[in-house]
């Protein structure tokens, strides 16, 4: 062959890997997402007492089965954020918006969720967030659509 | 707190997870010699200065010497099935239907090997070290990829 780089056009194409997986969700994950599809928060009883949303299957500390889980209110605080301000095509919310760590009410853990906020200038640590449900739930985090800013 | 029509439905037990990575590759300058020249229809490797090695599709370096392939090489469209599998698992948006065969086929003259569709010949019957040939698709159809081969067949002799 007497082809040489410079007489080959460069090449360039668009691929899509996809992985169309569906993973079975187990006894503690299966009720937490039931819970979600029925408009309800499901937290983990530790053994010491303690509650953690999203519920681990086994205990962080002790590594014992997560037996009990029990409802608590869809609100809480946010304990970390970081406001986007252009949303990727898979971003839960189409318009700037913030992920943030929310600790719910009366539990420790965080769980990781979008919140909507018109500007960043609302979002601050500590501030008091609710679940806003979707309107069609299947049992699914998206159940929970994002949080919004809670005012008492 | 909503009420919610699924209310009354059975506990959610399997979740969906799909995955979509979405990418643009450019061709690198090996890969570049070799994709020109299967659009025409012709096969080229590129052979490692140190071990001589010869690698179809094409490598831009070697992968026992670490070195940068120089040279092209045009091979054949003929060579051996290095090993292969009988896959029956039907797969989401692939339109052939199991069972059929893909192989590892390694051209005369090559050092490594690719994967492809074995054809024209019962699957029972597919063996290793199977002397082979491509079965092009007509040359209007022919793009930018290996797929320009149909699949491979056996020679004749090899089977019965």
């Amino acid at each position: 062959m007497t082809d040489t780089l410079n007489e080959l056009p460069p090449l360039t194409q668009d691929f899509e890997l996809g992985f169309t997986y569906t993973r079975s969700l187990g006894p503690v994950l299966s009720r937490f997402l039931t819970g979600l599809r029925d408009g309800q928060v499901l937290a983990a009883r530790t053994r010491a007492g303690t509650l953690l949303v999203p519920p681990p299957e086994f205990e962080p500390v002790s590594g014992a089965s997560i037996k009990e889980l029990e409802p608590v209110a869809a609100e809480g605080t946010v304990l970390s954020w970081c406001w986007v301000s252009q949303p990727s095509s898979s971003a839960p919310l189409n318009k700037p918006f913030a992920w943030v760590l929310v600790r719910f009410e009366g539990c420790d853990g965080a769980m990781l969720h979008a919140l909507a906020a018109d500007a960043k200038e609302q979002v601050h640590t500590g501030m008091r967030v609710r679940v806003r449900w979707a309107p069609e739930r299947v049992g699914n985090v998206k159940d929970i659509a994002c949080f919004e800013v809670h005012k008492q | 707190m909503s009420s919610n029509p699924n209310e009354s439905a059975g506990p959610v037990t399997m979740m969906q997870a799909p995955l979509y990575l979405q990418y643009r590759f450019t061709a690198g300058t090996s890969s570049l010699s070799f994709l020109h020249a299967i659009k025409r229809g012709r096969l080229i490797g590129r052979r490692c200065p140190g071990c001589e090695s010869v690698y179809i599709p094409c490598r831009g370096s070697c992968a026992r010497c670490g070195v940068a392939t120089c040279d092209n090489i045009e091979l054949t469209d003929e060579g051996v099935i290095d090993k292969f599998t009988v896959v029956h698992i039907p797969i989401p948006n692939n339109p052939i239907k199991p069972p059929f065969v893909v192989a590892h086929i390694r051209l005369n003259g090559a050092d490594n090997a690719f994967h492809h569709l074995i054809g024209e010949v019962d699957n029972d019957k597919v063996k290793l070290g199977m002397k082979v040939k491509a079965v092009w698709r007509p040359e209007s159809e022919w793009d930018y990829g290996l797929d320009n081969i149909r699949y491979f067949k056996p020679l004749g002799g090899e089977h019965d």
